[in-house]
């Protein structure tokens, strides 16, 4: 035999454990469900679920929770992206939420649909009979994920509890599950930003325009760039100004804030982001900020 | 992309610096954004003290521990140089030690093992060693840290270095030990070179006297060459295209080994024979694939292969039985007792397994098996033997990681409650 004459890359080897992880979620849980956002993380799921299960279909359908307040070009590249796939979306709106009454409108300039998302998430979950979801959570983005499980469970409120967290040990997951209670599977658990942006670039993976540099209305608040469209109310003080800006993340239109950036092209936003001396969520989200443990409170109600 | 990957885990007592020393690391290779370090300046101060940055905030996770003041699950940080990728897998020296430490160890490479200087080698730092050895681990950097509270003193280094060799000769695991003074505090040895310690460097004394960060971006990580390693590739997954009815395509992640298209395969536990007609994966077919790779394999013989299935070649199959003998660490709170029922998961097949007979358990000081303990409470460590619903394929914990580990599950709770390495007469 010729010995091999090629040795696995680092991404390599990350690729092959996340395609590992789909099929034991596929195998094991019954209702599983991606969601897509339409943002870098989950545009890499969507990859790693094609390396997994084709030349079949997916054995799940793609779930996007709404907020109504999406970047259209993200909504755009959403539909398309599903139909170049030929699998099945289904769209979970938090608008739909609020006209129900089951979560309240936020009212004020700072008002932000990105908690009620947590609401529309669990309500599609119980409604559609999930016991799954995948999600591109990183554990590199935020102090709270660095401690999470790649199987994170949740109780029958969607509740994680940090303290009772199972064991994962090599690449055995434990799947097992009572009714009523769902687990969020992480496939990305040990990629890093920078991983995430070489594999995109690495399989020229198409990515929303609002990740490249370009020019848009924005306004300055709390040290970051927020995009303005009409309607947004502004506090007194602030104005609109055109400036040259790329996204690192692809949230909430009214929480997500853009960076000054000249990157326009994948390879450029690799070398940015190389250099980048600000974490992802610290740059962009809003939601973050708003105390030290927040992200820690909101995954404790049920948010991903 | 020949950037290298390094996993490791850190353990020690509380309070030996392990998570100063991380945030070392990670401040020092320049890995720490300017927010984080807002926050922890933030955090500093809220908490009194010397208005010093304290670097273990940049490790400190949840809540609940910033409450306590105590890590208490096992946290994964990444963090890249130049040279080398590295994965670490932060394990609390609080309660549930073994529970931890055993889940961080299941998957890395290498452990570093804090001591205090002044305390020397705690019965915490003989655990972390001997689950490494029983995790296989093949390095061990013994990391004497504090040593500015101790003058920088080359005879209590020596001397702690006496002690722990000797505890670690009664492993005989094989494992590499290194020694390295340090102050996570002052970041003598962490990522820069020690000026308080020019001992250290005396060629004559430690000829190669590295730091931490040069320790770990030198360390040759003895991965399994594939051809050394019996091929293992533990079916994961049936794929059958409703448009090509001659597809059928079996698809896992090959745990060990490598496999070559042509090849005749077995396919366990039924011995079916056959040949691998295709090597797919998205990106094409393959002439061959290695561990760890994904993929999918087409067989050329009709066989009704089904998840949990195991596929190898035939002169080299591994250990197929019902019944099998292996050192359990016990993960819960309810004991392990002869008679229990759990469920099994060994690779990708699920199964009930019965424990037949305790056979001993650990002491760790000591490293002494003690005859038919009456059950196996949590932390403890001690070898079992078990009879299960189905056959399984496995190989000895010792030649193979993947083979040769399970885990038990609790059948009400559905808790994680056993972490199971087949013993090396396995069977
Ligand atoms: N003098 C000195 N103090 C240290 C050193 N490393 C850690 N410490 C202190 O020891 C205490 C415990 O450290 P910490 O990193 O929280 O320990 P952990 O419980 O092992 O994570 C803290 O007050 C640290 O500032 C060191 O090298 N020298």
């Amino acid at each position: 035999m010729n010995p091999l004459h090629y040795e696995l890359s680092y991404l390599e080897t990350l690729e092959a454990e996340s395609i590992h992880i789909f099929r034991e979620v596929a195998a094991e849980l019954e209702r599983p469900v991606l969601l897509f956002s339409g943002g870098k993380d989950s545009i890499v799921l969507l990859r790693l679920a094609e390396k997994a299960f084709r030349p079949a279909p997916f054995p799940f359908p793609l779930m996007h929770v709404d907020t109504g307040h999406n970047f259209p070009e993200v909504i755009e590249f959403r539909d398309r992206r599903v139909a170049e796939l030929g699998e099945r979306l289904i769209v979970a709106s938090v608008q739909e939420s609020i006209d129900k009454g089951r979560a309240v409108e936020e009212t004020g300039p700072r008002a932000s649909r990105n908690r009620l998302q947590t609401v529309t998430l669990l309500d599609a979950i119980a409604e559609h009979g999930f016991n799954a979801a995948f999600g591109g959570a990183r554990r590199d983005e935020e102090r709270a994920r660095a401690k999470e499980r790649i199987f994170s469970f949740r109780d029958d409120f969607g509740q994680w509890d940090p303290k009772n967290q199972r064991p994962e040990l090599w690449n055995l997951y434990n799947g097992r599950i009572k009714k009523g209670e769902n687990v969020r599977v992480f496939p990305l658990s040990n990629w890093t930003e920078l991983d995430v942006w070489e594999y995109i670039d690495a399989e020229q993976l198409e990515v929303p325009s609002i990740y490249f540099a370009h020019e848009r209305e924005v306004f300055a608040r709390d040290g970051m760039l927020y995009a303005w469209r009409e309607g947004t109310e502004l506090i007194e003080g602030e104005t609109v100004f055109n400036e040259t800006v790329r996204y690192r993340t692809v949230g909430d239109m009214s929480c997500t804030g853009g960076v000054r950036s000249q990157a326009a092209t994948l390879e450029e936003v690799v070398v940015e982001i190389a250099a980048t001396r600000i974490t992802e969520r610290g740059e962009t989200r809003a939601d973050d900020r708003v105390s030290e443990a927040a992200m820690e409170d909101r995954k404790k109600t049920g948010y991903f | 992309m020949t950037l290298d990957l390094l996993r490791f885990t850190t353990a020690g007592s509380v309070d030996d610096g392990k998570s100063t020393l991380i945030g070392r690391l990670l401040y020092d290779t320049k890995q720490v954004f300017e927010d984080q370090l807002e926050h922890v300046a933030l955090a500093s101060e809220r908490r009194g003290g010397s208005g010093a940055l304290d670097l273990a905030l940049l490790t400190d996770g949840l809540r609940a521990e910033r409450e306590q003041g105590i890590t208490i699950d096992v946290a994964y940080r990444y963090f890249a140089t130049p040279k080398r990728r590295f994965i670490i897998a932060d394990c609390p020296g609080h309660q549930q030690y073994t529970r931890n430490m055993v889940t961080g160890a299941s998957t890395a490479d290498l452990s570093v093992i804090l001591l205090d200087a002044r305390k020397g080698v705690l019965e915490q730092s003989k655990r972390h060693a001997f689950i490494s050895a029983l995790l296989g681990i093949p390095h061990v950097v013994v990391a004497v840290n504090k040593m500015d509270l101790v003058d920088y003193s080359q005879a209590r280094f020596d001397e702690l270095v006496l002690e722990f060799a000797e505890f670690a000769a009664k492993l005989d695991s094989g494992a590499e030990l290194t020694y390295i003074p340090m102050s996570a505090l002052e970041g003598d040895n962490v990522v820069d070179r020690s000026e308080h310690m020019p001992w250290y460097d005396d060629p004559a004394h430690h000829p190669h006297a590295p730091t931490l960060l040069e320790f770990l971006e030198g360390v040759e990580v003895a991965y399994d060459h594939p051809y050394d390693t019996p091929a293992r590739f533990p079916v994961q997954w049936v794929i059958r295209p409703a448009t090509s009815a001659d597809y059928r395509g079996y698809a896992g992640q090959l745990a060990s080994g490598a496999l070559r298209k042509g090849e005749e395969v077995v396919v366990l536990p039924g011995g079916g024979r056959t040949k691998i007609r295709a090597i797919d994966t998205y990106d094409g077919e393959l002439e061959e694939a290695m561990a760890p790779m994904s993929l999918t394999l087409l067989l050329e013989d009709e066989l009704d292969v089904s998840r949990g299935e195991l596929i190898c070649r035939p002169g080299e199959a591994p250990t197929v039985a019902r019944e099998l003998e292996a050192d359990i660490c016990w993960l819960s709170e309810r004991p392990l007792r002869a008679g229990s029922r759990y469920v099994i998961k060994h690779t990708s097949r699920s199964a009930s397994a019965v424990v037949d007979e305790l056979r001993d358990c650990i002491d760790v000081h000591t490293l002494e098996r003690a005859g038919a303990p009456a059950e196996l409470a949590l932390n403890d460590i001690g070898r079992v033997r078990l009879r299960t619903s189905a056959p399984l394929s496995f190989d000895p914990y010792a030649s193979n990681r993947r083979t040769g580990s399970f885990i038990l599950i609790d059948e009400a709770s559905n808790e994680t409650v056993g972490a199971g390495l087949v013993a090396p007469d396995g069977a």
